[in-house]
């Protein structure tokens, strides 16, 4: 279980490396609205949370 | 006269013959490092899956409505978050909106009287590569939406903005908020109320 975390970690700042922003869909309670949060850091990450969606940075086009 | 022709020709169908071979090769030898260098080919089929694919991942993000309405219009409208210095309610009308356009910039808007604000040009280059430059189209609309919902400010704080007009068709834009405004009051493409 440790090793898969780490995985998981290694994984994660990986692609951060490489430029990418990671975000959580998550959606409100009662509402049905949905919205991302964006992790910074593995530690961000939601515990409830099914995925983590990478996708490149934002720049000015 | 004619001996002196003959004799040329014949030289220089030999010179052809000797000469052929490794020049041949040698222009084979460019041509597949050439083919070897160049980019991913052009695949359409590779370009259909990936943008099924991105389809899937976007209606697994966005709710039923906002796919709907990509689905039925091709954009996605995401309110605006609360400005500073106004008090936080949920059931009040936002302040400002965007459309978020498929490999186009953002257009911020006025809800309540359909004014056009700026157009926000952002990109998010594919950086997977595969002979792709840019994601496909509903993977581009996601990170938008995903960038837009989480950080709005970080976004068009890296947005060029302009004046609607630079790359959008203003009279375009104000069509399509109609044509959002036809598409809600007729039932949201048969979704119902749309969700908050």
């Amino acid at each position: 279980m440790r090793e898969d975390e780490r995985a998981l970690i290694d994984e994660f700042r990986r692609q951060l490396d490489e430029g990418m922003w990671a975000a959580v869909p998550t959606e409100r309670p009662g509402s049905g609205r949905r919205e991302a949060q964006m992790v910074r850091d593995y530690a961000d990450i939601p515990p409830e949370a099914q995925r983590v969606i990478f996708f490149p940075r934002a720049s000015g086009g | 006269m004619l001996a002196l022709l003959i004799t040329g020709l014949m030289a220089i169908v030999l010179a052809a013959f000797l000469l052929g071979s490794p020049t041949l090769a040698r222009f084979r030898g460019r041509r597949k490092r050439r083919v070897e260098n160049a980019p991913h080919a052009f695949d359409p089929g590779r370009e259909r899956r990936a943008e099924q694919r991105a389809r899937q991942l976007l209606r697994s993000c966005v709710n039923d409505v906002e796919w709907a309405m990509y689905r039925d219009l091709g954009f996605i409208r995401v309110d605006g978050q609360a400005l500073p210095d106004s008090p936080l309610d949920e059931d009040a009308p936002p302040p400002y909106a965007y459309l978020i356009y498929p490999h186009k910039p953002l257009v911020a808007y006025v809800p309540e009287s359909g004014r056009l604000l700026s157009e926000y040009c952002v990109e998010f280059p594919d950086l997977a590569g595969g002979g792709r430059t840019r994601l496909p189209a509903s993977d581009d609309v996601l990170a938008k939406w995903m960038a837009l919902t989480s950080d709005e400010a970080r976004v068009i704080g890296r947005a060029n903005m302009h004046l609607v007009g630079r790359q959008h068709d203003p009279g375009h834009v104000r069509r399509d908020i109609w044509r959002l405004s036809e598409w809600e009051r007729l039932g949201a493409g048969g979704i119902g109320a749309r969700a908050a």
